[in-house]
């Protein structure tokens, strides 16, 4: 078997020339961010002496009287109406626990899901005992966030045929803050295969279904193998986006498929390499400069 | 002690440094993928790796949940091939445990814990390369770890060790000053309030230096969460420039 080898590399020093501009608003724990009272404290900053203190990494977001400080990389946030993917972590009394990177472990409701039979079915006993036949532990599902408690865990729904438990397919997780905010996270890419993006950061690839659902009220999972081409266009969006997000380009439908088309040139494989990874970036980035002006 | 001579007339130490002068300090932040926050630190020749994961749902017992604070879990250990012989380092022997819990200490007086109630924040270090002033390298690749989780904090927590020989105090001691038996103070700071996360000292020491030697201290850590600041920032710079904003 043939073993590629490489030589450490030094790394790469990213001039910081022409951003003096963004410099300006960037913190660090401890920074004292204004002495001024009449401002209101937002998440990442605290008070201190009477002294707006910033308590994270970041950039200062200022909106009217209030100041928040955006750290670069945490753990989700989950917004209402937001769409997640999730792995069931554990199954208890009318809910199960979805671990969704978030500071807690999300709950969904037996009441906030569809059943199969229906919308209107009521919820008996015997569907309480058999939790699990529908969704176990380590299944994935993709749902949207419902609510958020006070002590900010997430409670998920899936009443809608779009979202419910997942297939056949691969899970890529990125920093949640690669993902940006879309009008729909679910996308049908002309390549050939189907892309969830969490906002989680956790991203779904799958071959494009054929027929838009059935009965099953989106637990009945297919285990027809799927053809060579699918998983070769799946495995290389993956590759894809770990390329993107390793160089922290921003996630969205046509980032990754800018970066899919770049990719073509190479073999699947060799994209994760440095080199390769570099250059389909940099064609990726050039492509969506071009696209916006 | 052994004939060794840790400060010369001249007013050098064994390395070459004056005695209020530290070793240097090299870091990086974001070296792990996997990880919510992870940084390297060198600082000399003592290397420490620090990696945090969380906050997240507390794993394993539900008896350790606290309902108005995240709770902090702190892991220390050294690799086999850290010190000048090698040895098999089981985990939770006396050494590891009692540096985990200083660290577990340190890092809850800085970590604002009540943001995050009912959740668990790990933060494991490993020293690949032991050179004296362990504490102080876990201390300071820590706080760059839990920066780089975005995990807020009061401050900055920054850490150095503290020798006195001949009524002088040597500022971030090296292995072979360590290994001389004198006194030896690990203070860990939160430098812009100048409050005291944790102080430790062996041996014994005079009253009437301690003042002194704790001013030495506070001056090290403040050299050292300078540093920090600059390796901070140009973190910072680097990821906003990639992300495009």
């Amino acid at each position: 078997m043939a073993v590629d080898m490489r030589l450490p590399a030094i790394l790469k020093q990213i001039s910081l020339s022409g951003s003096k501009g963004a410099a300006a608003s960037l913190v660090v724990p401890g920074d004292v961010i204004t002495t001024d009272t009449g401002f209101m404290r937002g998440h990442g900053t605290y008070l201190d002496e009477e002294k707006l203190t910033a308590s994270v990494a970041g950039e200062v977001e200022r909106v009217n009287k209030l100041i928040c400080v955006r750290p670069l990389k945490t753990r989700y946030n989950g917004e209402v109406g937001d769409v997640v993917v999730g792995r069931i972590a554990e199954v208890q009394q009318k809910r199960w626990k979805v671990e969704t990177s978030s500071r807690l472990d999300s709950v969904l409701l037996l009441s906030s899901v569809n059943l199969p039979g229906g919308e209107l079915r009521r919820r008996s006993a015997e569907d309480e005992l058999s939790m699990r036949d529908y969704l176990q532990e380590g299944d994935l599902i993709s749902a949207e966030v419902q609510a958020v408690f006070s002590d900010g865990a997430l409670s998920l729904h899936t009443r809608s045929l779009k979202y419910g438990k997942l297939g056949q397919g691969v899970l890529v997780q990125v920093s949640p803050s690669l993902v940006k905010r879309q009008k729909t996270h679910f996308h049908n890419l002309p390549c050939g295969a189907s892309i969830i993006l969490g906002n989680n950061g956790y991203i779904w690839l799958h071959p494009t279904p054929m027929q838009q659902d059935e009965e099953a009220g989106g637990y009945y999972t297919s285990t027809e193998p799927v053809a060579l081409s699918d998983r070769e266009v799946i495995s290389r969006l993956r590759n894809c986006i770990l390329a993107l997000a390793a160089h922290k380009v921003m996630l969205f439908d046509t980032s990754v498929l800018y970066c899919y088309e770049s990719s073509l040139s190479h073999q699947i494989k060799d994209i994760l390499k440095p080199e390769v990874t570099e250059e389909v970036v940099l064609q990726t980035r050039h492509r969506l400069a071009d696209q916006e002006g | 002690m052994a004939g060794l001579e840790l400060l010369s007339d001249q007013g050098y130490r064994l390395d070459g440094r004056k005695s209020t002068e530290l070793r240097k300090i090299q870091a990086r932040m974001g070296v792990f993928d996997q990880a919510d926050g992870s940084a390297y630190l060198e600082q000399g020749r003592t290397i420490a790796l620090a990696v945090v994961y969380g906050p997240h749902d507390v794993r394993g017992s539900r008896a350790k949940i606290q309902h108005d604070r995240a709770v902090i879990n702190c892991q220390y250990s050294m690799a086999t091939f850290s010190t000048a012989e090698r040895k098999r380092r089981p985990h939770g022997d006396r050494k590891s445990t009692e540096m985990s819990l200083h660290l577990k200490e340190t890092f809850e007086a800085a970590i604002l814990t009540h943001l995050y109630p009912r959740s668990q924040i790990d933060i494991y270090v490993k020293i690949l390369q032991s050179d004296g002033g362990n504490y102080s390298a876990c201390v300071n690749a820590a706080t760059l770890a839990v920066i780089d989780a975005g995990i807020p904090m009061r401050d900055y927590v920054c850490a150095c060790t503290v020798g006195f020989v001949d009524d002088t105090p040597l500022a971030d001691m090296n292995h072979a000053e360590e290994s001389g038996g004198g006194t030896n103070l690990a203070l860990a700071l939160l430098p812009r309030g100048g409050q005291i996360a944790l102080l430790q000292m062996d041996a014994r020491l005079h009253q009437d230096h301690l003042d002194t030697l704790m001013e030495a201290a506070m001056t090290a850590c403040k050299g050292v969460s300078k540093v920090l600041d600059e390796v901070v920032r140009q973190h910072l710079q680097e990821t906003v420039i990639l992300t495009g904003e």
